[in-house]
Order: structure tokens, then sequence, then C-alpha cells
């Protein structure tokens, strides 16, 4: 079945990085910060087994702890716009129409103006580049999609039975959202949520190809490849096996993210822009 | 229409007067005073003094606001800290490259999304459909940046079809900017050209299944006639909202495509004013580019009412 098996590819492809990412932490076959000029813009051998940089670095263990990078900065922006958006989006739609609102789904508006790049921009110009920076911003972008998404996927559930059930025994707003409306919504949110992580994946290299990401000496999949870009001509591997993962990662998850839907809800639709 | 329009003309101002505040704070916060990093260390405190006099900056947070924000809207953006020069005429330069740069893009992915998705919407569940859908799923893998890269290392030093970077300026004929703009145009257009052929098949698929062409086709129409005749039109709705959507990331992709070509756009201007700390300039670009996305989702949303007359009553 289609289904399944784009689950499945997607599945073993987010495994895998997430994986490399994680041993990254106990074990890479080289020190990443280890500069070997001697042996340097290796092209794939037995010993490096993704060649090397011009530093001499060693390319398969870059990649690992690079995967660490986007992954921990994609993973922590989507909780950033769960951990806002979702309440959000809950209390709008608790109080459809009143002035809080408008208010919630106005600043959404607001929010959407600032592509997650302008943000970065802006950060970095008062507080300077790193990581974090690169967290916020791709966070902050993520808050009015997954308000927008809570919202629109609340106020139906709002006018059913069993929400009046609930009413009538006499739970608040609060409650309700919490214990009858969340549950309803869990599975879009996962799905978006996949969704969001590997644009964040993508979001994330790109601030740091343009160095408002991570900086230097942790190594990131973006500043990998501006790394690469005057030697691409003589070098080609060194563009080829960032942009490799970034594509494979990006890819499997969202091959996953398909994958879930169909198996979780077949009828929903998942905002991709 | 009227009243429609002027509600979210209403709103366009309201979003614009909040962005620039937000803007405004946060370039306020940075530290570091603008006078003694132009002067240097060694500045008197009186040469300082008047240097802040000059540009303004002895008053008071919100007579800044309000001069700066007056001052865009007459078109007067402030004088750069570093080059001492109308901020106004530093960004009109570079818009004359970023600007045109980000319509081609826009115009490359939907001439390439268009066939895309109807041909895949027309053809479901055929070879055709599922090789579309499945280098659409590559498309919206592949980061743009890194394959502004590649069109580089193939069509430039390879094949030595274009040249690898730069822009000679408009002044040497429309074909030869044009042809200096084409690899970043492709390398921003293909991974959005991907998505909109998604929404373009998925938004068609929608619409046929709607009674209106199962009465279509019961009159007589061939699926294609019934297809082109009216399922297209009434397609065009969710389309043109990401359309909408997609030039913010156009214009905001820009920034990152300039870097790997070396144009001269307003990516280039912001990354140069944030390694001199020339405050001004980034403040400004930053609201001009939140104005531009402002404005096009504006424009969007007239351009929905004008298809679709039940959205004039309802907001």
């Amino acid at each position: 079945m289609k289904t399944s098996r784009n689950l499945v590819i997607g599945t073993a492809l987010s495994t895998l990085f997430i994986a490399a990412a994680l041993i990254s932490f106990i074990w890479t076959p080289f020190d990443v910060t280890q500069m070997n000029i001697p042996s340097k813009l290796q092209t794939p051998n037995g010993t490096n087994w993704l060649g090397t940089d011009h530093f001499g670095r060693d390319i398969f263990s870059m990649i690992m702890v690079g995967a660490r990078t986007s992954i921990a900065v994609a993973l922590v922006a989507v909780g950033i716009g769960i951990g806002v958006g979702v309440p959000l989006g809950l209390a709008a739609a608790a109080r459809q129409g009143s002035l809080l609102d408008e208010v919630i789904m106005r600043g959404n508006d607001l929010v959407f103006a600032f592509p997650s790049l302008v943000i970065a921009i802006l950060i970095t110009a008062v507080f300077g580049p790193g990581a974090i920076n690169a967290i916020i911003a791709i966070g902050i972008f993520n808050i009015p999609v997954f308000a927008r998404l809570t919202r629109s996927a609340a106020l139906p559930l709002w006018q059913r039975e069993f929400i009046m059930a609930a009413r009538v025994s006499g739970k608040g707003n609060a409650r309700i959202s919490m214990e009858h409306i969340l549950p309803n919504v869990t599975n879009l949110l996962i799905v978006q949520g996949t969704i969001q992580f590997s644009l964040g994946i993508l979001a994330e290299a790109g601030l740091s190809y343009v160095g408002l990401g991570a900086q230097p000496p942790l190594p990131s999949w973006g500043r990998m490849l501006a790394d690469a870009q005057t030697m691409v001509s003589f070098a080609p591997h060194l563009a080829l096996i960032p942009g490799g993962a970034i594509i494979l990662t990006v890819l499997g998850l969202n091959l996953m993210g398909d994958g879930l839907r169909d198996l979780l809800d077949p009828r929903i639709r998942v905002e991709r822009i | 229409m009227l009243r429609y329009s002027l509600k979210r003309l209403l709103s366009l101002a309201i979003s614009l007067i909040i962005a620039s505040l937000v803007i405004f704070l946060v370039i306020e916060v940075a530290p570091g005073d603008p006078a003694s990093f132009m002067l240097g260390i060694n500045a008197q405190e009186d040469t300082l003094n008047a240097l802040r006099e000059e540009l303004g900056l002895n008053q008071s947070k919100l007579e800044r606001y309000l001069s700066w924000t007056f001052g865009m809207l007459q078109g007067d953006f402030g004088t750069s800290y570093t080059y001492r020069t109308p901020v106004a005429d530093m960004v009109q330069d570079r818009l004359w490259v970023s600007l045109p740069l980000a319509i081609y893009a826009l115009a490359l992915s939907t001439l390439i999304a268009f066939p895309a998705g109807i041909y895949a919407a027309s053809r479901r569940g055929g070879l055709g459909d599922v090789s579309i859908m499945g280098a659409t799923q590559l498309g919206v893998a592949i980061p743009n940046f890194w394959f502004a890269m590649m069109l580089v290392l193939v069509f430039a030093i390879n094949l030595r079809w274009f040249s690898a970077g730069g822009f000679p300026g408009w002044d040497n004929g429309l074909f030869t900017g044009l042809k200096a703009l084409t690899l970043p145009a492709i390398a921003l257009a293909l991974p959005q050209a991907a998505i909109l052929a998604r929404v373009m098949r998925s938004s068609l698929l929608d619409i046929l299944n709607e009674d209106f062409i199962r009465t279509a086709r019961a009159k007589g129409l061939t699926p294609r006639q019934a297809l082109w005749r009216h399922a297209l039109r009434n397609a065009l709705i969710p389309v043109l909202t990401i359309i909408g959507l997609q030039f913010s990331f156009l214009l905001a992709g820009s920034i990152i495509i300039e870097q790997v070509f070396y144009l001269p756009g307003l990516g280039r201007l912001v990354f140069q004013s944030i390694s001199q700390r020339d405050l001004i300039v980034v403040e400004s670009v930053v609201m001009l580019l939140v104005f531009a996305v402002i404005l096009v989702n504006f424009i969007v949303d007239l351009a929905y009412a004008w298809v679709d007359p039940r959205l004039r009553s309802r907001t």
C-alpha cells in the first residue's frame, strides 16, 4: 500500500538522521574541531567515509554533529510554536467572535508579515548572530501557524453535542478546551508538527548559510554549504554531501507527515507553504 | 465592495503602524550608541553631541519614532550612519535588483506550476500524476540556495552558459539584466513551483468532485472541456492565496539567493549594514520588506473578494 510505504520510508530516513544526531553526542569517527591540513579536501574513502573539507576535518563527523544542530533548532522551534500557538488557538476558538479572538487572529496576521528570515535579521542586528536566534526566529514564525490551525480545527468541535454535554455538566471554557477539544485536534497537530519540523530544518540551513545561525566551531549543514561555495568547482562533494543530508532529512519528515496524516485521519488537510 | 475595501484598508493601516512600532522598539533595544560607533572611541564629547544632534538621537523616543515614520511616508528613510547618504537612495538602487528578481521568480514558478498541477489533476493516479507528485515532493525538500549552487556548478562553471554571479545593471540592456537574474530566479522559483503545483492539483481535484462539474459532464462536455471551462476558474481561489503568500517568501528568499550569486540587492545591503552596525538601514529595509508582505496580502484579499462575491458581505 502507498500509505504505509510513505510512512515506512519517511520514518526510516528521519530515524536515521535523528539517530546520527544522538550518536554524535557520544561518538563520532573523528573530532569535528580537529584540523588535519595534510589530508584536506579528500574525496570519500576508507578512512574518511565522506571525505574531508578544506581544513581536513572529517565530513561524516561534521554531518553527524550538524544533524544535532539542525534537529535541535527545528525541534525547539516547533516546541515554541505548539507551546504558545496551541493555547492561543484554543482560547480564540473558545471565545469565537470576541475581542480576544479578534486580537489573537490579527496578531497572527501581523506575525505572518514577518518571514522568519526577517525576524532573524532583526534579532541578529540587535543581539548578534547565534543558534539561539535561529530558534527564536523560526519559533516565532511557527506560533501563528499552530494558532490558526488549532482555532480552525477547534471551531467546528464547539458546535458538537459532546461539548454541549460537558458544558451542561458545569465545565468552564478552559477545562473543555483542555479535556475535550485538545485531544481531538492532537492528530492534526502531530501532522502539522512534522511539516513545521521539516520547514524548520530548511530555515535553519538557510539562516546558517547567510551567517545568521549557528556560529563556528559548531558545525551546521548550512554553514558547511557556505564554506563549500567557493570550492564547489574543484571539490563538489563539499556541497553535495550536506545538501544531500538536508534533502533526505526534509524528504523523510515530509513523507512521514504524509504517511501519518493518511494513517491518523485521511480527511485532514494540512497547510504547507 | 467599497465597504469591504475600506475595512481592509483600515486593517492594512493598523498592521503597518503596529509593525513599524515593533521594528522601531526592537532596534531601540540594540546596545551601543551610533554616534560613538561612527566617530570611534577617541571622539570628543562635544563632537559626539553635535553628531547626535545632527542624527536626531537626542530627541525622545516618541519624537524619533514619529519623525522616522512620517519621514518614510514622504520617502525619506533617514541618513545612513556609515555612508552619510540618504537610506532611500541606497534602498532604491538595491530594490531594482531584488524586486525584478522576486517578480521573475514568481512568473517562472507560476509558469511551471500551472501546467504541472493541471496535468497531474487531469491524469489523477496515472503515471504522469505520480511522477509530477514525486518531483514536487523532492522540490519542497531542496533548499533553494543549495539548488542555486548546483545551477552555478552546472550552467556557469561547466557549461559556461551564464556568469556565476554579479549583476551588470539594467543600463546594459534588458536582456543582459534578465540573463544575469535567470539562474537566481530559477533557484528561487523551483521549490515554490513545487508547492504551487501541489496546491493547484489538490484544489482542482476538489472542484472536479463538485456537482456542477457532474452537470457540465451530463450536458455533454468532455472531461477536458469541463476542466478548462468550469473547474479551472473555481480552483484558482486557493491558488491565488498561495501566490500572494509566496511573494513574501520570494522577496525574503531572494535575500539568501543574492548571497549565492553576489547580487547587489537588498540582502547584501542588509548583511553589510548589520556588520557595520548601520542600524537605521536595517530598520528601514526590514520595514520595507514587511510593508511589501502586508501590501501583497491586502491586494490578495481584494482580488479574493473580486473573484468570490460571497466574501464581500462576510468580513
